[in-house]
């Protein structure tokens, strides 16, 4: 007992868990964020209106060279700032930056949820479209009972990659003073001996919450894999 | 045109394309309308703000600067891990269990941590142990970090690059009476690096991206930081993001042509097993850590295993 509140007195006043949970937080609303802007501009990457197809293309390459913490700070000086948006959060500026950096996280994130579905639908071959047709299936019933059901299959990996780059890109959020885990990281590093110790607590925090989501939904992609 | 969702279009069809289009159109200069008016009101489409930047100066002292930190983080970053990832990636390939787990385990440890953080813990151990000074410093933190990043997961590219070489290689040269350090240096390694160049030169769009962490965390002077200063001066928030932003396109978007027409290249020559790691394989390598890899390295089960997420593609 001794050793031990010896050993970690450097925590003391300081609210690790807390500031994960603003972490877990981030990466949640994010998540959800990116996935339905992304369903949105992969439906548009792959429609049959060019017009559609080239909006999706030039936001995802413009979105996918843009350095996230451009974006991220983009959002707290320009549009809060100059722009006045305030999403609901006019007087409280922690959760103004908390909001705005899911916002940016979200545009970021939306790419690469995009390209991974896109690549998902890449995956089913055009002779299963084209034999659903030639049974008569209509075009819902194509849609709905042949390519979905074995895009959906093909996409879990990649999609589970893109979620544990979201829970590490998180982190960006402190660049605007979100009281996530690399801020609260930062300040106690600054302030305590502990050097090493702290970074291993953080970083193994990080490990803790990104290889469940690799292991898990990797099984699952792996189980549910449509094996041609 | 006809793709697995939808037949090539009829006249009905057609007919609803067109609509769909003049809706996308008109929703599309909505959207910019209400862009333009914000930023009008904001007083930011005023020439006084988008001015600066047809001057010599505001890029000579701010811009170019700048450009110069956020280049050389980069490239140091990628010089030192090279090396560092190649390491790593055959000393997880190796037959030994006592090389191939540590090795693993260091990887997947530093694949699954934030850059940010290692940045930050880099620059710490730096202020307290080195008496490098507060202007050069943050150089060192942002490249100590990108290395750390980078190099294990240039080792992922590297290993893949060799796992997706065909077998009878392996099989041939060790039949030829060569060595395994000979058959990894002479036959796999230079047949791997015309595989794994594509994917190498897009990890550097991910490098220069993530130099603008030490520009907004660790008061690192690159592009991300330049804007700042110059914004400062001359009170034009918005054009400075656009203007940085686009520089940082232009580069990153001149980066991965360079890797695309490097991999078409490669895909065409005769020589090589016509095996290439795409641009695009990468980019699941890095946003990326390959889901169902991450366990597999940590608990050791080594070249046999892993494979088919990376390799066979």
């Amino acid at each position: 007992m001794e050793a031990r509140e010896i050993v970690f007195d450097f925590l003391e006043g300081y609210d690790v868990l807390a500031a994960f949970w603003v972490t877990v937080k981030l990466t949640l609303f994010s998540a959800i964020g990116s996935l339905v802007w992304g369903t949105l501009l992969a439906g548009m990457r792959v429609s049959p209106v060019p017009l559609m197809r080239g909006f999706g293309t030039f936001y995802v390459n413009t979105v996918r060279n843009i350095p996230l913490t451009v974006i991220i700070v983009f959002s707290s000086l320009g549009l809060a700032d100059v722009f006045g948006m305030t999403l609901g959060a006019s007087d409280d500026f922690d959760a103004l930056s908390f909001r705005l950096s899911i916002l940016g996280l979200s545009a970021y994130t939306a790419a690469f949820v995009c390209e991974a579905l896109r690549s998902g639908i890449n995956t089913v071959p055009m002779g299963q479209a084209e034999a659903a047709r030639a049974l008569g299936l209509s075009f819902t019933q194509v849609l709905t009972l042949i390519v979905l059901p074995q895009a959906f299959r093909a996409v879990i990996v990649p999609l589970a990659n893109v979620l544990i780059a979201l829970t590490k890109n998180t982190t960006v959020a402190a660049a605007i003073g979100v009281g996530e885990a690399a801020l609260l990281m930062k300040e106690m590093i600054e302030n305590e001996a502990q050097t090493v110790l702290i970074a291993f607590i953080f970083a193994l925090g990080f490990v803790v919450l990104t290889l469940p989501m690799g292991l898990v939904l990797g099984w699952l992609g792996k189980r549910l894999a449509v094996k041609r | 045109m006809s793709s697995v969702l939808y037949d090539t279009p009829g006249p009905r069809a057609k007919q609803r394309n067109i609509f769909y289009t003049v809706v996308f159109v008109v929703l599309l200069g909505l959207l910019l309308w209400w862009v333009y008016r914000q930023m009008d009101d904001a007083g930011q489409m005023a020439w006084a703000k988008w001015k600066p930047f047809t001057l010599s100066t505001t890029w000579t002292t701010y811009l170019l600067p700048g450009l110069g930190e956020t280049l050389k983080a980069a490239a140091l970053a990628m010089v030192i891990s090279l090396p560092l990832g190649a390491l790593f990636g055959i000393a997880r390939l190796s037959d030994h269990k006592w090389v191939r787990v540590p090795a693993g385990v260091v990887v997947e440890f530093f694949r699954s941590i934030p850059v940010l953080l290692m940045m930050v813990f880099a620059n710490q151990v730096y202020v307290q142990s080195t008496d490098l000074s507060s202007e050069t410093r943050p150089l060192y933190a942002v490249v100590t970090g990108l290395v750390l990043y980078n190099a294990s997961v240039l080792a992922e590219i590297v290993r893949a690059g060799i796992l997706s070489l065909p077998k009878g290689q392996t099989e041939a040269s060790h039949a030829i009476g060569l060595r395994k350090s000979q058959t990894m240096m002479s036959i796999l390694l230079p047949q791997a690096v015309t595989v794994m160049l594509p994917a190498i030169v897009s990890q550097l769009v991910v490098i220069v991206k993530d130099t603008a962490l030490g520009g907004a965390m660790l008061n690192f002077t690159d592009l991300l930081a330049a804007r700042k200063t110059e914004a400062a001066f001359y009170a034009n928030v918005i054009p400075s993001f656009v203007v940085v932003g686009l520089i940082y396109i232009l580069l990153n978007l001149a980066l991965t042509t360079f890797a695309g027409w490097l991999e078409r290249r490669l895909r065409r020559s005769k020589r090589g097993t016509g095996t290439v790691l795409g641009a695009d394989d990468l980019e699941d390598l890095n946003t990326a850590e390959l889901g169902g890899v991450v366990g597999v390295g940590v608990t050791g089960a080594g070249a046999g295993g892993p494979v088919d997420d990376v390799g066979k593609r």
